[in-house]
């Protein structure tokens, strides 16, 4: 039998077996202790695997990249801002650039349509099926997405018989076809790739806001239109403002995605050709391709500097519902 | 809906209004219907395409469109499917992917169980704090990880795990513990305190009490974060590169998968067939458990 098959199985029991059997040792351990000494060392018992986990493979690490981006290629000599200055002059402008992009476009596209698809399902009888279709995407991987829209991207030459859908109905419509993944003008690579994020993504939108949408009491919306309202003006007054909390939510989750764009790019234009480079893109080239690790440190860093503001806005909105609570 | 709408005319004949009425509120739908039926199609057209592609041979594929096939269906046929099934290494990335996701997603969610009980239901000093972090956690970015791991690993208690299923384990086991341990603690938190005063007054130890109560109590949530976990181990493609990497006997059905993209040479006819079966797992995943699917992915989506 194949050895991996093995290994795979021990895992999935052995492990289960250790950690069942290493609540009930501390319990035994703890048993040997004074009555309320109890109390005091069990939580921390009952959470050592987890911080040693977390210290080892999260904490500290971070820790490290931080010092490392300080460093030259290996780490053996102190570099001040280099890595940085490296980063903002060169190869890493195009990267923050398009990430702007990711960010803005995915975030606005995603919140547009989910909303618009959230508030017109709402009408129709078949709204679950509206939502599971649209949430589909959600289930399928940055790679096979990739896969998908290759062949929805697919380019031929003018003249020819096209093979991809985009260009099939851009040659009906009695224009040029446009070799979408490979060119840089405009940069129609990179909107080829935010929208399909935006195909991936817009299906969460719709399922978590279309949730806020059904907590808005029909009565308010009853009553303002009662009074004259259109419903244009019930709702841009009412139910925008009452779903702004949400729409804030969905937006700090679209923002971390826009950051963290790799997959798409890595598989779609060569991990940053044609005009497409991402911040986590170039780290996997500085770290993976040249063995940089004082660049791709740096580069490590820039993202999570550019995403300690959503922490901090998850952390507040964490205090905010725990003091409701 | 404007106002003139809800002015019936009730001197009018009932039956002939309620019939008027019901037309004019179907003409005045029927844009939504059109709009939502539209932009329904376009999120389909894809993986309709890609499934039919699925089944044509590479010459037709790159000669015509996969929508000919609807006016005209010929030349359909498995032949992609068995190639891809029969080739080994396709066959082998789907076993690691299974090898690579099953135990990633048991480890970090037994560990988040008891984690999330104690964080829940016992008191310790710090706790607040302790947890706060563990909410920062959650979306730090795995790329601030990747190289202090990747040297660690190199030298693992003396050998280099790079390249194995140890290394992708341990990697997605911490990944997932802080979204894990968030949800299952939020959840647990929620059960209602009596239950715990009476199984305590009763002379139940937190370990029974956990195991007998909360466990089983946290069901629903537990299997949220299971479809959760598996679904994005499964689906995950950075952290196999860099922790798997150019180590071919251990490369999920993601990595391969990526590089056939890349590649116009050999395999590239297979491409939708294998695209298909690896996207088959999680679409049933989400077709089957639609309701914690959601649940789990919706409460995630910010992980890193």
């Amino acid at each position: 039998m194949d050895t991996r098959i093995i290994t795979a199985l021990e895992v999935v029991l052995v492990v289960p077996a250790v950690l069942v059997g290493y609540i009930l040792a501390t319990e035994r351990l703890i048993s040997l202790a004074h009555g309320k000494w109890r109390e005091r060392i069990r939580p921390w018992l009952w959470l050592t695997p987890a911080f040693v986990l977390l210290t080892a493979f999260l904490i500290i690490p971070t820790i490290q990249t931080i010092w490392y981006s300080f460093h030259n290629k290996d780490g053996s000599q102190w570099r001040g801002l280099d890595n940085y200055a490296w980063f903002l002059n060169g190869a890493g402008l195009e990267s923050l650039i398009n990430n702007v992009l990711w960010v803005v476009f995915l975030t606005v596209g995603t919140i547009v349509i989910g909303l618009a698809v959230a508030v017109l399902a709402d009408r129709v009888r078949y709204e679950s099926l509206a939502k599971s279709i649209l949430f589909m995407p959600m289930a399928i991987s940055g790679v096979c997405a990739a896969v998908i829209w290759k062949f929805m991207y697919w380019y031929q030459t003018p003249g020819t018989t096209q093979t991809g859908v985009v260009n099939e109905v851009i040659t009906k419509a009695g224009q040029s076809p446009i070799p979408f993944l490979v060119d840089s003008d405009y940069k129609i690579a990179t909107f080829a790739l935010i929208f399909i994020m935006i195909w991936m993504w817009t299906g969460f939108g719709t399922v978590i806001l279309s949730a806020s949408l059904k907590s808005i009491s029909p009565e308010l919306l009853e009553a303002a239109r009662v009074d004259g309202a259109s419903e244009w003006q019930v709702f841009r007054k009412i139910t925008f403002p009452l779903l702004s909390s949400t729409i804030a939510v969905v937006s700090t989750t679209m923002i971390i995605t826009g950051l963290k764009t790799f997959d798409l790019v890595y598989t779609l234009t060569a991990n940053g050709s044609y005009d497409t480079q991402t911040i986590a893109n170039e780290m996997y080239n500085q770290y993976f391709s040249f063995s940089q690790y004082g660049r791709g440190s740096a580069i490590a860093v820039v993202l999570l500097l550019a995403i300690v503001p959503v922490m901090l806005f998850n952390i507040r909105r964490f205090q905010f519902q725990e003091g409701i609570r | 809906m404007t106002v003139e709408e809800r002015a019936p005319d009730v001197k009018e004949d009932p039956n002939r209004n309620v019939a008027s009425k019901s037309v004019l509120k179907a003409l005045r739908r029927a844009p939504v219907h059109v709009a939502l039926i539209a932009l329904l199609f376009v999120w389909l057209i894809p993986t309709i395409g890609l499934f039919i592609n699925s089944f044509r041979s590479v010459d037709s594929i790159n000669s015509t469109g996969w929508w000919t096939v609807l006016t005209a269906p010929s030349g359909l046929s498995l032949d992609n499917y068995r190639q891809v099934l029969g080739q080994q290494d396709l066959g082998s990335n789907f076993l690691n992917s299974l090898y690579i996701t099953i135990p990633a997603t048991l480890i970090p969610t037994m560990i988040a169980a008891f984690t999330a009980y104690a964080f829940a239901w016992m008191k310790f000093p710090g706790r607040t704090w302790l947890f706060l972090i563990l909410v920062a956690l959650i979306v730090i970015p795995l790329q601030t990880t990747f190289i202090p791991i990747g040297r660690f690993f190199s030298n693992f208690f003396g050998t280099n795990i790079n390249g194995s299923f140890l290394a992708v384990w341990l990697a997605h086991t911490a990944y997932g513990l802080p979204f894990a341990i968030y949800l299952l603690r939020n959840f647990m938190g929620s059960l209602p305190r009596e239950i715990f005063e009476a199984a305590y007054i009763d002379g139940a130890s937190p370990v029974t009490a956990f195991f007998r109560l909360a466990l089983p109590m946290s069901v629903p949530a537990i299997a949220s974060l299971v479809i959760f976990q598996f679904v994005f181990v499964w689906n995950d493609l950075l952290v196999a590169l860099i922790f798997i990497g150019g180590n071919t006997d251990n490369q999920p059905l993601t990595q391969s998968l990526a590089s056939l993209v890349n590649s116009f040479g050999s395999g590239w006819q297979y491409l939708a067939a294998a695209g298909f079966i690896a996207m088959i797992v999680p679409l049933l995943v989400f077709l089957s458990l639609q309701r914690f699917f959601v649940r789990g992915i919706s409460a995630g989506s910010v992980k890193g």
